[in-house]
């Protein structure tokens, strides 16, 4: 009987050979995941050489940090230099992600723990919005902003951004979790909601808060919509877009070189996926215990 | 000042506006604009269902490529996609945690790379020349003996769309079936091996899916929202909008090339309503499909 019993083996404290099997299949996968990655990083230190080299090779061997130099010098060239594009991309996604955990959570706190009218009906929509695919409706999303008066403005870059159903459904379900007796004691105490909210909820909910700001960071931070069809001033647009205009570019007659195009075209990967992999790399614990809590009941 | 904010108003106003102004407004625009000729100089024009008529019956395009495209694309990607987000989320919970931790990292960095990363190493990796890394390795092998145009063949775009989105795919939805079925009460398992639960399979299909059947829909949501949002890079591999020979266009493509290429913006809109209307579709078939193998 014990032999034949496969369910402790979910979560193993420690390696057996058992797993072995698990491991034949997951590193495959693992090195196709990864690859690519790799990849990015070893192009952007090679040198012209090495990019031009054939048959073409994997690895670096004489890393360089020509490729950044590159892309800041052409930045220059163009006449903005990168340090305004990497300036407007931190300042909007400092705002925007700030934004986003605040508005959410307070949305999530709402609708988990308050009573009110529609409060069922608009979690439904919100579930609803989950499959909502912004690209879709990117002409009336246009026309509405227009409308608005806020094309040109660092808002256009971080309001469309800040409301994100995910976000908002996984907050919402994870306060669900919190314990209402706390709530209740502090209620006695004399505690107003938004005050329970901000010093008792918001501690507790850190985890959920991490998981949506890596949502929020991830969409600001790679946004190129926004910058291209929102922004026509050209110091106000965002590092992901410079990037973007960069890699229609190469290729092009006016891209100049290819080859080095390539090299400037990973090093500017890495500079946009860097950021991206510490936020997850530091606070995966804290998605995972949000994640655990995801279902759609 | 916080002292006396009660009223839940104070909580859902920020949110719900920003929800009605830049979610609802724009699907409703769609939906009012896709009965209307609207060139954006002029004020949108009524004209019925003349945009889905044409739609339907003159736009060649629409009907030889870019619906068959969708529809094989996210056939694909979607299912495949999901199937393989549950496989690994239920084979790194058989192995110990720092280990699973290396790994889930690694499978779900993809999903991080904007768009840009994606073009870059995969034109690299399938360049049309002999500097492309799967063209020299098979030129190496003496597999075939000129390069492959990867990305501008018609035959070949499609399916390095489909491995690039599967690439990516290992997003939100993997993480939250990973955490699911790592949360399963492990008495569960227990009692299902006294009660007569003999194998792996039989515990994967009678315990741990209908145990984490909320992460699995949540799961489900997230696999069609992906596929339908990634359809951008078809143009991104291939550099133009029109694909060649429209081999990588999909919806999301045909609605920006009527829209901002021609400004037929009433036309496109029609285009993003069809587009609206598959995705909830799509999604309600899974959830019935997903709903009913917990009765069986």
């Amino acid at each position: 009987m014990a032999k034949s019993f496969h369910g402790m083996k979910i979560n193993p404290k420690r390696f057996h050979r058992s797993q072995i099997k698990f491991y034949v299949i997951l590193l495959p996968m693992a090195l196709f995941m990864a690859l690519p990655i790799l990849f990015i990083v070893s192009h952007a230190f090679k040198p012209m050489n090495e990019l031009f080299a054939y048959p073409p090779r994997f690895f670096v061997r004489v890393p360089t940090l020509q490729n950044f130099r590159n892309l800041i010098d052409l930045a220059a060239e163009s006449g903005i230099p990168f340090s305004r594009y990497l300036f407007n991309s931190l300042l909007v996604t400092g705002v925007g992600v700030f934004l986003s955990i605040l508005v959410t959570s307070l949305a999530a706190y709402g609708l988990s723990k308050l009573k009110f009218k529609g409060k069922k009906l608009l979690f439904e929509i919100n579930t609803l919005a989950l499959m909502f695919v912004p690209i879709a409706v990117m002409i009336p999303r246009y026309l509405t902003i227009a409308r608005l008066g806020l094309i040109d403005t660092y808002a256009v870059l971080i309001l469309p951004l800040i409301a994100i159903p995910v976000g908002l459904f996984l907050m919402k379900q994870f306060i669900d979790q919190t314990p209402n007796e706390v709530i209740e004691a502090a209620k006695i105490d004399g505690a107003s909601e938004m005050q329970i909210f901000l010093k008792v909820i918001m501690p507790i909910i850190a985890p959920a808060i991490a998981t949506v700001g890596i949502l929020s960071f991830q969409l600001i931070w790679n946004d190129v919509v926004g910058p291209t069809l929102y922004i026509d001033q050209e110091e106000m647009k965002t590092l992901s877009f410079y990037f973007q205009t960069l890699a229609a570019l190469v290729g092009t007659p006016a891209g100049g070189n290819p080859v080095a195009g390539q090299g400037m075209l990973a090093a500017a990967s890495l500079i946009m996926f860097v950021p991206n992999i510490l936020m997850f790399l530091f606070l995966q614990a804290k998605v995972m215990n949000t994640m655990a809590h995801s279902g759609i009941k | 000042m916080t002292r006396k904010m009660n009223s839940p108003w104070w909580f859902l106003t920020p949110y719900v506006l920003l929800f009605i102004v830049f979610i609802i407004v724009p699907v409703l625009m769609a939906i009012a604009l896709s009965f209307t000729y609207f060139n954006t100089i002029e004020n949108p024009e009524y004209i019925g269902l003349r945009n889905y008529i044409e739609l339907m019956t003159r736009d060649d395009v629409f009907m030889q490529h870019v619906l068959p495209n969708t529809i094989r694309f996210a056939f694909i990607v979607g299912p495949v996609g999901y199937l393989m987000s549950f496989i690994l989320a239920w084979v790194l919970a058989q192995i110990p945690h720092k280990s699973r931790t290396v790994f889930a990292i690694i499978l779900y960095s993809p999903s991080m790379t904007a768009g840009i990363a994606m073009a870059v190493v995969w034109t690299v990796m399938f360049s049309g020349d002999q500097t492309g890394y799967i063209n020299a390795t098979l030129l190496n092998w003496g597999l075939i003996s000129e390069p492959i145009q990867f990305l501008t063949s018609p035959q070949h775009l499609m399916n390095i769309m489909i491995v690039v989105s599967l690439w990516s795919s290992m997003g939100v939805g993997f993480l939250a079936m990973l955490a699911g079925i790592l949360n399963i009460d492990q008495t569960l398992y227990e009692a299902a091996y006294m009660d007569g639960v003999k194998n792996r399979w039989q515990e994967i299909f009678y315990i741990t899916i209908p145990s984490m059947k909320p992460q699995m829909l949540f799961g489900a949501v997230m696999a069609v929202v992906g596929t339908f949002t990634v359809g951008a890079i078809g143009v991104q591999l291939s550099g133009a909008n029109p694909t060649p020979q429209y081999a990588g266009q999909l919806m999301v493509n045909h609605i920006e090339d009527f829209g901002f290429i021609r400004y037929l913006m009433g036309y496109a809109s029609a285009v993003s309503v069809i587009l609206l209307i598959m995705i909830y579709m799509i999604s309600k078939m899974t959830f019935n499909l997903l709903g009913d193998k917990d009765k069986g």
